[in-house]
């Protein structure tokens, strides 16, 4: 499985979560990634807006390009989690799924995590890459 | 005057009625109230007006509860411990308390299930077994995974937990990195201890290493006087 970065964004569109597990993006400096996510956070917002299928507005969910595969899953409360994998990685929603669930476990479940704020939280990040780069 | 001072008394003896909890008096047993709350049953008041102080002290022996639940019910604790204390140290000793008066309650319920085979523990040994074994088993459904004597000191000794399930999810910040939450745990081991008789205390301590991030050990230093006891037991 080549995963190869995520990003975590609260529901104001800030970026509360970034970590690169492989090779393959290019590294972009914090301020860039902030950009990014509330870059995204717009987009995310316009493409829920102009589908053209009335009830189907859950905005953008896939991105493809010919380096990579971008999958954002939005929760119900808000929170986005954007996935960049290589293009032809299967199942990407079954990682997404267990990354939600993840989240769920380690950062909500801990009592020091406040809500809405950058995620810092050491057994997240250890299951996460547990789950993500298997040794 | 004496009929005020036996309604205002705290010890009312326990009843299912609510309003005897409270403390005021009634004149007809409360028979409505059980009717109109039949339809939304809980743990004190069941559909079947049995409360959970009837059923038989065996019945949830083997059941289990919802990791999930108790994650966000302990993490809520944490949180409420940690807005009413300054200090790391006071935190712990503020969830220490809270194991404190689970561990009380525990002994006395395991050694009634133990039933006729229930024996008085009166050797350091035996009873850090029994909390390894029984009250770690009841728990969390798994024994301790380490006993050990301290090296140094004669009164302490070590209960390795290589994973405490009440820190599965929980992970302290660097700038709390003293903090082990499974003070909780330390407390309830304190109060068994206690209950038995070898009072002493019980502190949990961090000691992660590769495999075992989460490990901890809680350390355990008894009194002078069960140290002199053991010594005259032989």
């Amino acid at each position: 499985m080549v995963i190869l970065s995520l990003l975590i964004l609260n529901k104001a569109g800030g970026l509360i979560f970034q970590r690169d597990f492989n090779e393959g993006l290019k590294k972009l400096s914090s301020n860039d990634y902030l950009v990014l996510a509330g870059t995204f956070h717009g987009v995310h917002a316009i493409t829920s807006r102009i589908s053209p299928v009335r009830n189907s507005g859950g905005g953008l969910e896939v991105l493809e390009s010919d380096r990579f595969r971008m999958q954002c899953f939005q929760t119900l409360t808000g929170t986005k989690f954007l996935i960049f994998a290589e293009p032809n990685q299967p199942n990407i929603d079954v990682v997404v799924k267990r990354v939600y669930e993840l989240y769920a476990d380690y950062v909500m479940k801990n009592p020091f995590y406040q809500i809405e704020m950058p995620i810092r939280c050491e057994a997240f990040e250890r299951n996460l890459v547990a789950y993500i780069k298997p040794k | 005057m004496q009929r005020g001072d036996s309604l205002n008394s705290p010890f009312v003896p326990f009843s299912p009625n609510p309003s005897i909890q409270q403390g005021t008096p009634t004149s007809t047993p409360p028979l409505k109230h059980t009717l109109s709350s039949s339809t939304s049953s809980n743990l004190r008041y069941s559909s079947s007006r049995k409360s959970i102080y009837d059923r038989h002290l065996n019945r949830s022996q083997r059941s289990e509860l919802s990791k999930a639940s108790f994650a966000f019910l302990f993490g809520e604790m944490v949180q409420y411990a940690q807005k009413r204390v300054n200090g790391i140290a006071d935190l712990e000793k503020k969830l220490n308390l809270h194991g404190y008066s689970i561990g009380q309650r525990l002994l006395e319920l395991l050694l009634w299930r133990e039933g006729r085979s229930a024996k008085r523990e009166t050797r350091i040994l035996g009873i850090l077994q029994f909390i390894t074994t029984t009250v770690y088993r009841s728990i969390f459904n798994k024994p301790a995974d380490g006993l050990e004597k301290s090296r140094d000191n004669e009164d302490e000794y070590m209960l390795i937990d290589n994973d405490p399930m009440v820190n599965s999810y929980i992970s302290v910040p660097k700038e709390m990195s003293q903090l082990n939450c499974a003070a909780f745990v330390a407390g309830i081991i304190e109060a068994v201890l206690d209950g038995c008789l070898f009072p002493g205390r019980v502190t949990a301590h961090s000691v992660p290493t590769e495999q075992l991030p989460a490990k901890t050990v809680f350390l355990i230093k008894f009194d002078e006087s069960v140290i002199e006891r053991e010594s005259v037991l032989g």
